[in-house]
């Protein structure tokens, strides 16, 4: 039984009386302390999955299941990092951050709980800025406040929906640092959604590619096997990581945008067919 | 620096940003930048109302009223300053007639208190029953006294006091009943549902239609003595009449804040497993609250619109009263004297417009300026 899965998870909205499927069959297991990275087109429903594992919304077939224990709502334990911060704008950063705190650390003092934000804000580089409200931060700020906020209540699983995605290349190369550092240190169970390869090679255990939508599903695992810390300039000229790079963008160009007859991984294999594994 | 900084973001904050250049011009800044905004903001709407002065004086000799001729500027200025200093005597004299009622009173106490002496006196014993029926009947009378209220009319100034307090009350008891109501309409699809025909068919209800139900239901409910009571029925007929065409604008701005509150917000909350109380008081109320005040803004405005048709009808001492008082008892001051009050009218609801927006700015988390 792997830590976090997805079984046969299916989904579909309904828009205007029309209905309209994002999402089908989608098969995945996540070990503890796993960290899978999942890339895709813009649109093919990559928050939705997301959100699916933290329970925000639920599956119209299958299941999510969290130690084998089926997801029927939104938790604490896993901590969503969401696409667009979602920081509430009349808080502060350190109260953004306190409220997350206050509902996961009850029975705390005042004073300890005031101590476990600033720990929080620190290892975000955040203490500053931490009177400030989030209109008066710039967009890799209140990213990291929103970081800052998930962590901080400990989550077992770390869902980060395109955490990077609004940044410029060099406020994101030291993010994806950042994460790196935190991730080395607690080795917590994480999923990143990405449409950076490079970022996706540079931070995860395993790359999954997801097809376009509409109906999209998941394709192969494509594992990573080069050691960490990783140097950028390996990931950009590497033999390893570029051959892994093409394989990627190959199976996206192709596989992914042959809609919608294409080879969906079998249900009733839980094992991703792994293509490549980079030697370093 | 610093001190410039504050003043104009003080400015921006009370939406007096026409002054910024001002501020900036005698802090030394660029005069040829400066200037062409002062121009713009601040000599224009002068010169607009130097205008519309010229064009009042000159159509005021030309219209005959059976008050006669309709006041210029200058006369209404006359009125005005003729309202202050009868304010002053009025004042004077209600002072005055205080400290005679007083004096009076304490003279009955000490008249009580020597008859009763006199009584105790065992040489008196024989007067003794009729001293103490004195002595009581002193009692009465310095109660009495104490009792009678100064008749003299109100001056405009306490017409005015008058009426903005009835405007606060009614805005206070509109926004008791409307925020609640609306959140609730906002929370529940279910609950909206049932409130919305009521809304709809109240909304449009012209307060001069509510005004004799209100009167009529006040004077059923509200029987307590006058002279003992705190406030009087016409004030509580006006103070409600007032809530209740003010508080649709809150209620539905209230409703519509909390209903469409940004669903990342919600799922925040829900991530965190806030309890349902906290997810109000922590998520939605803060988050619509932006929404909330500009509804409280439009309820003190159409508070005020309402009051003074409400204070003419239920002769509610305030400047709807006083408006109807000059109307009534024509004079060649009567004039001059409601222009007086239609300005002072438009004044303070400007003022109180004022106020609501900073309460507004404060309160919105989007501008910088609120931190
Ligand atoms: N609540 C919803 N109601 C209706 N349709 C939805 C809803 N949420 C998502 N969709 C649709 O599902 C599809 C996938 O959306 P999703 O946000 O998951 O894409 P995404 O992969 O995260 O895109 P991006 O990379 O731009 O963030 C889109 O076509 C979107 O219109
Ligand atoms: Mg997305």
């Amino acid at each position: 039984m792997a830590f976090l899965e997805l079984d046969g998870v299916s989904k579909s909205f309904t828009v205007n009386g029309k209905t309209k499927p994002v999402l089908r069959e989608i098969n995945l297991s996540i070990e503890q302390g796993e960290f899978v990275a999942i890339v895709g087109f813009s649109g093919s429903g990559k928050t939705t999955l997301m959100s699916l594992m933290a329970g925000l919304i639920l599956p119209d077939e299958g299941e999510v299941r969290l130690h084998g224990e089926r997801v029927t709502g939104p938790s604490p334990n896993r901590g969503i990092v969401f696409q667009n911060y979602s920081l509430l704008p009349w808080l502060t950063v350190f109260e953004n951050v306190k409220l997350a705190v206050d509902q996961v650390c009850r029975g705390w003092t005042t004073e300890r709980k005031r101590e476990r934000v600033l720990e929080y804000l620190k290892m975000v580089n955040l203490s500053p800025a931490a009177q400030k409200r989030p209109a008066q931060l710039s967009g890799g700020m209140r990213q990291r406040v929103s970081v800052a906020r998930t962590l901080a209540m400990d989550p077992e699983v770390l869902l980060l929906d395109e955490p990077l995605g609004a940044l410029d290349a060099l406020t994101r190369a030291t993010l994806q640092d950042e994460i790196e550092r935190i991730w080395e240190r607690d080795r917590k169970t994480c999923v990143l959604i990405t449409n950076d390869l490079d970022e996706a090679l540079l931070l995860a255990d395993r790359i999954i590619p997801m097809t376009a939508g509409p109906g999209a599903t998941l394709g192969p695992s494509f594992a990573v096997d080069a050691e960490r810390p990783r140097d950028r300039r390996a990931i950009a000229k590497g033999a390893e990581f570029k051959h892994l790079r093409r394989e990627l963008t190959e199976w996206l160009l192709t596989v992914a945008r042959q809609q919608p007859t294409l080879p969906v991984s079998a249900p009733s294999s839980p094992q991703h067919p792994v293509v490549s594994g980079a030697a370093t | 620096m610093k001190i410039k900084a504050t003043i104009l973001n003080g400015l921006q904050l009370a939406g007096l940003g026409a002054f910024d250049p001002v501020v900036r011009l005698l802090s030394g800044e660029n005069p040829s930048a400066q200037l062409p905004k002062i121009g713009q903001f601040i000599l224009m709407p002068i010169g607009g109302f130097a205008l519309f002065l010229a064009v009042w004086t000159i159509a005021a000799s030309s219209i005959q009223t059976r008050y006669g001729s309709i006041p210029n500027p200058k006369a209404v200025w006359v009125a005005g300053s003729q309202l202050l200093a009868a304010h002053q005597k009025t004042t004077a004299d209600r002072q005055q007639f205080y400290v005679d009622r007083d004096k009076q009173a304490k003279e009955y106490v000490e008249k009580a208190a020597t008859l009763r002496t006199a009584a105790a006196d065992p040489k008196n014993a024989a007067l003794k029953d009729r001293l103490d029926e004195a002595a009581v009947k002193n009692d009465g009378l310095a109660a009495s006294t104490m009792k009678r209220k100064y008749a003299g009319s109100p001056s405009y100034l306490d017409q005015i006091r008058t009426s903005l307090l009835t405007v606060f009350t009614g805005f206070v008891l509109a926004s008791a009943i409307a925020i609640p109501v609306g959140i609730l309409c906002g929370l529940s699809p279910v609950f909206m549902a049932c409130v919305n025909p009521f809304i709809q068919i109240f909304k449009p209800v012209s307060p001069l239609a509510w005004l004799p139900i209100v009167m009529i239901v006040v004077g059923a409910l509200y029987t307590t003595d006058p002279s003992e009571a705190w406030f009087e029925k016409s004030f509580i007929s006006s103070a409600i009449t007032v809530a209740l065409c003010s508080l649709w604008p809150t209620l539905t701005n209230t409703a519509l804040g909390v209903a469409s509150i940004d669903k990342d917000y919600i799922n925040v909350a829900r991530v965190l497993q806030l309890s349902p109380s906290s997810r109000v008081f922590k998520i939605i109320l803060p988050a619509s609250l932006p929404l909330m005040f500009t509804g409280l803004r439009i309820s003190l405005g159409v508070g005020w619109m309402v009051l003074i048709a409400a204070e003419m009808l239920a002769q509610n001492p305030g400047l709807g009263k006083f408006v109807w008082d000059m109307f009534q008892n024509g004079s060649s001051e009567t004039l001059a004297q409601i222009m007086v009050a239609v300005f002072t009218i438009g004044g303070i609801g400007f003022l109180l417009d004022r106020i609501m927006i900073v309460c507004q700015r404060m309160v919105s988390f989007d501008s910088a300026v609120s931190a």
